[in-house]
C-alpha cells in the first residue's frame, strides 16, 4: 500500500476517535456541572475538560474565561482550536477524501454525511438541547465509522493501519482522562471517597461508558484505585490501556506478518504491553499514578513516531 | 424527443407514454432523491475561483436520453475511425511528418501550437499509441445528423458521471428500465484496465502495475480520479508518491519501492515532470520523462496529444482521416470557419451576431462568444480580439441543436444536449462503451452544456428494440 495512504488512514482513525473522546469529555463535564454546589463548591469541571483534551494552553492563550459556553464552543465548534470536534471531523474528511479508494462505501458515507450535517449544527443555536444533540451525533458518527470499518473492510494493511491509529489514540485519551481526574478534579480539601469524589469518578466512568462495567467487574462501591485498575490494567475493559495495547500489538503483528518483517514499532509496542501485563495497581499507586501515566503517554507518543518512520509516512 | 415534424421519435415512444402515466410530484420526488444520493456519495466537482462552494454538484436530470441501437452502431464506427486516425496523425507529427510535407495540414499550425511538445519529436511511444482514452463530443441537429463538435485527446473527463448516472437511475426508476432493453455500461472499468495493461511497455512483466496519477483532492475532477482508481483496483497516486531511479518509476509503499509500468495520468503535460516542463510544478515526478523516453513506462495518454484536439487542427480532421485511412469520414465535422484564412475572417467579422466563435485553445466554455445571445458591446469587444489575433479563433454556425426532454420544476421541458462517448484504444483494438455522457444545458434556450458553466448531465440509453424508421 502507498505510504501516504497508510498515513492518511492512520490519522483518519485518530481524528474520528478523538472527536468521540471530546464529545464524551464534554458530556461528563456537563453532568458534573449540574451537581448542586453543596456537594463541593469548587467548579473544576470545565478546567478539567480543557486539560484532559489537551486544549488548555490554546484556550488560555486566546484569553477566554473558563465557563460552560466558552469551553463547549472551543472544544466542540471552534475553527481556531486545531483539535476541536469540528476540526477533527473536517480533517478526517480531508484524509478520507484523499484515500477514498482505501475506504469502503459505508465508511466514506459515514464521514461525508457527518461533514454535511456538521454544517447544520454549526449554524444552530448553542442551547443545552442543541449541544446535547450534537454530542450524541458525534458519538453516533464515530460509532458508525468504526462499525463500518469493522464490518466492511478487507483485513489487510488498510485495516491494520486504521486500527493501530484508533487504539493508539484511544490509549492516549484514556491516559489523559485518568491523569486529569487524579490531579485536578479532586480538590485537595476533599477526602478521597467523599461525595464529590464519588460523583466525579462516576462521571468519568460514564464518560467512557464503563459505569455498569465497573459494578460487574468489582461488585463493590466506587473506589478510585479500582477505577484506575479498570482503566489501566483490566483487559476486559475495551478502553483500558492494556486492552488498547493488546490490539495495537495484534494489529502491528499482522502488518509485520504481511510485510514479512518486524521492526522497531512492533518491538516497542510489545515492550509497553509487557509492562502493562506485569504491573499491579498497588505498584502503580505506590510509585505514583501521575508518573506512571506521564511515562505511558510518552511511550505511546513514541510508538506513533516509530510507526511513521518504519512505514515511511 | 420530438423530430422536425413534431412526431415523437421512435426510441422515445415508451418514455413519452410512461411520462403521461406518472404524476408530476413523482418526478419531483425522484429529482430530490437523486440530488440527495449524489450529495451523499460525494459526486462533486470543484469550481475554480468560486468562494462560496468549492465543491458543487453537477445538476442531474432523471429522464434518460435515448438512442436506438442501429444509430449507435453507425456512430460507434465513426468514433473508432476517428480515434484510429488521431493516433496515426500524432505518430506522424512526432515522427516523419508526412502529412505536413504533403501540405494537407499547415505545419505552422502544428509547430506553433502550444500543445505541441518538441520534447516528443522523433520519439516512439509504447506500441505507437498516443491516445488510449478519447472523449469525442458529438451533437445532433434537428435534421437527424450527428456532428463532431470537439475531439478530447488529452485527459477527457466525465466517465464517472456516465457510470454513476446509470447507478442512480437504476435505483430511482426501475420501472422505466423494465420497459426498455438498455445496453449495459458497467464493464467500462474492466475495459479501461485491460486497455491500460495491454499498453504496458514491452519490457514489463506478465502482470504490469498500473496506477492513476491525480493532481490531488483539490483538482476539479478528483472525484472521478478516485472513483476510477477504485473501480479499476489500482493505486491512486500523487506525484509525491512516485520517484524515478535509473530511469525506472517506483511508488513509495509501506513495503518499500514498487515498480510502476503504466500511468493513467490525469495531470496535464505541463505538470508531469519539473525537469522537463514547468520547473515550478510540485505535482509531477522529477525524471519521469527520462523513464518515458527510455521506454520503461507507458503514459496514457501519451505526452503531446493536445496538439491533435486543438480546435484549429479539428477543422482538418476530415482531411486527416482521408490521408491516413483512405476512407471517407463517417462522422461529419461541424462546418467551421478558420479565422486564420482571410476570406473566412471577413465572413466571420460580418456575421458575428449569428456565429459561435471559440478560442482554439480554450476549454470548458471559457473564451467563447455565442453571437445570438451576445450584447452589442460584447460583439464589438470580441471583434477587436478577433482582428487582433485571428489565428487564435474559429467560428461555427449555431446549429439547430437537438433537444431532450428534461424534468424541470414546471414539468418536462426540452433542453439542448450534447454527447461525449468514450473510446478506448489499445494494441488489441478499439472499443466504445454503448452510450456516453449526455450533457444538458439546464437553462432554457442555452447552448452551453459545460459543467463549469452550470450545465448538467443525464443518463444515455442505447436501446435494442427500436427500428430506425419512424412509425
Amino acid at each position: 500500500m502507498l505510504s501516504r495512504t497508510a498515513d492518511n488512514l492512520f490519522w483518519l482513525a485518530r481524528y474520528m476517535e478523538r472527536a468521540d473522546f471530546l464529545a464524551r469529555i464534554l458530556q461528563a463535564s456537563r453532568r458534573l456541572a449540574t451537581l448542586p454546589r453543596a456537594y463541593g463548591g469548587v467548579e473544576t469541571e470545565w478546567e478539567s475538560a480543557l486539560l484532559s483534551s489537551g486544549a488548555a494552553p490554546a484556550f488560555h492563550a486566546a484569553g477566554l474565561t473558563v465557563d460552560e459556553a466558552n469551553v463547549t464552543q472551543f472544544l466542540a465548534f471552534s475553527p481556531d482550536n486545531p483539535s476541536s470536534i469540528r476540526n477533527c471531523i473536517e480533517l478526517a474528511r480531508v484524509n478520507a477524501r484523499a484515500v477514498r479508494t482505501a475506504l469502503t462505501v459505508e465508511m466514506w458515507e459515514a464521514i461525508n454525511g457527518a461533514f454535511l450535517e456538521l454544517k447544520a449544527f454549526e449554524q444552530a443555536s448553542r442551547s443545552a438541547e442543541e449541544v446535547t444533540r450534537f454530542l450524541d451525533f458525534v458519538k453516533q458518527v464515530s460509532a458508525a465509522y468504526d462499525g463500518g470499518a469493522h464490518r466492511t473492510m478487507l483485513r489487510n494493511d488498510a485495516y491494520w493501519f486504521s486500527r493501530v491509529g484508533l487504539y493508539l489514540e484511544r490509549a492516549d485519551n484514556t491516559a489523559r482522562l485518568l491523569d486529569v481526574k487524579y490531579h485536578v478534579l479532586l480538590p485537595e480539601t476533599e477526602a478521597v471517597g467523599g461525595s464529590l469524589d464519588y460523583f466525579q469518578w462516576t462521571a468519568i466512568l460514564r464518560a467512557v461508558s464503563a459505569h455498569t462495567a465497573y459494578h460487574w467487574v468489582y461488585r463493590d462501591s466506587l473506589k478510585p484505585w479500582l477505577v484506575a485498575d479498570l482503566l489501566i490494567l483490566r483487559p476486559e475493559m475495551p478502553r483500558s490501556l492494556i486492552a488498547c495495547y493488546e490490539s495495537v500489538v495484534q494489529n502491528l503483528d499482522r502488518l509485520g506478518k504481511s510485510h514479512g518483517k518486524q521492526g522497531p514499532a512492533q518491538r516497542h509496542a510489545r515492550t509497553v504491553f509487557g509492562q502493562l501485563e506485569h504491573a499491579t495497581i498497588e505498584n502503580v499507586f505506590h510509585n505514583g499514578l501521575h508518573d506512571f501515566i506521564q511515562s505511558f503517554i510518552a511511550d505511546n507518543h513514541r510508538l506513533g513516531a516509530l510507526v511513521s518512520e518504519q512505514y515511511l509516512f | 424527443m420530438d423530430g422536425v415534424d413534431g412526431v415523437t421519435r421512435v426510441p422515445y415512444e415508451k418514455l413519452a407514454k410512461w411520462l403521461t402515466s406518472v404524476e408530476p410530484e413523482f418526478l419531483a420526488s425522484r429529482r430530490a432523491q437523486a440530488e440527495l444520493l449524489f450529495r451523499r456519495i460525494g459526486i462533486t466537482f470543484a469550481v475554480y475561483g468560486s468562494q462560496e462552494a468549492t465543491e458543487r454538484l453537477i445538476p442531474f436530470d432523471i429522464l434518460p436520453r435515448i438512442i436506438a441501437r442501429a444509430e449507435w452502431a453507425q456512430l460507434e464506427k465513426g468514433l473508432i475511425q476517428r480515434v484510429k486516425a488521431l493516433n496515426l496523425f500524432l505518430a506522424d507529427l512526432y515522427g516523419p511528418g508526412e502529412i505536413l510535407k504533403a501540405g494537407v495540414v499547415p505545419s505552422e499550425l502544428v509547430y506553433r501550437n502550444p500543445a505541441f511538445r518538441p520534447e516528443m519529436a522523433g520519439r516512439r511511444v509504447p506500441h505507437d499509441i498516443f491516445v488510449h482514452i478519447a472523449g469525442i463530443d458529438i451533437i445532433r441537429t434537428d435534421d437527424d445528423g450527428f456532428y463532431v463538435l470537439e475531439d478530447n485527446a488529452r485527459t477527457p473527463s466525465g466517465v464517472s458521471y456516465m457510470l454513476e448516472n446509470r447507478e442512480v437511475m437504476m435505483r430511482l426508476l426501475p420501472d422505466l428500465f423494465g420497459l426498455h432493453r438498455v445496453a449495459p455500461i458497467e464493464n467500462y472499468p474492466d475495459q479501461l484496465l485491460a486497455t491500460l495493461r495491454s499498453a504496458a511497455p514491452r519490457g514489463a512483466g506478465a502482470d504490469p502495475v498500473s496506477v492513476l496519477l491525480t493532481p490531488g483532492q483539490y483538482n476539479s475532477a478528483f472525484y472521478e480520479h478516485s472513483f476510477l482508481a477504485d473501480k479499476l483496483g489500482i493505486e491512486l497516486v500523487e506525484g509525491r508518491d512516485l520517484f524515478v531511479k535509473d530511469d525506472i518509476v517506483y511508488m513509495r509503499t509501506t513495503e518499500g519501492p514498487r515498480r510502476v509500468d503504466v500511468i493513467y495520468r490525469r495531470l496535464d503535460d505541463d505538470f508531469l515532470d519539473p525537469l522537463a516542463f514547468r520547473p515550478d510544478s510540485a505535482l509531477g515526478v522529477a525524471g519521469l520523462m527520462g523513464a518515458y523516453h527510455a521506454g520503461n513506462v507507458t503514459l496514457a495518454n501519451a505526452v503531446g496529444t493536445g496538439v491533435a484536439d486543438d480546435k484549429a487542427i479539428y477543422t482538418y480532421m476530415p482531411e486527416v482521416i482521408r490521408f491516413y485511412l483512405g476512407e471517407e469520414p463517417l462522422l461529419k465535422n461541424v462546418p467551421t470557419w478558420r479565422c486564420r484564412e482571410k476570406e473566412a475572417l471577413a465572413y466571420v467579422l460580418d456575421h458575428l451576431g449569428e456565429l459561435v466563435v471559440k478560442e482554439v485553445n480554450g476549454s470548458g466554455g471559457y473564451g467563447m462568444l455565442v453571437g445570438p445571445h451576445a450584447t452589442k458591446a460584447q460583439i464589438a469587444e470580441f471583434a477587436a480580439k478577433l482582428a487582433d489575433n485571428p489565428t487564435n479563433f474559429i467560428a461555427q454556425p449555431t446549429l439547430a441543436l437537438s433537444t431532450c426532454p428534461v424534468s424541470v420544476a414546471s414539468g418536462v421541458a426540452p433542453r439542448h444536449v450534447d454527447l461525449r462517448p468514450f473510446v478506448l484504444y489499445g494494441p488489441n483494438g478499439a472499443s466504445v462503451v454503448p452510450g456516453g455522457l449526455t450533457r444538458v444545458a439546464m437553462t432554457e434556450n442555452s447552448l452551453v452544456v459545460n459543467s463549469s458553466q452550470g450545465g448538467g448531465t443525464k443518463d444515455t440509453w442505447i436501446i435494442d428494440d427500436a427500428p430506425l424508421a419512424r412509425a
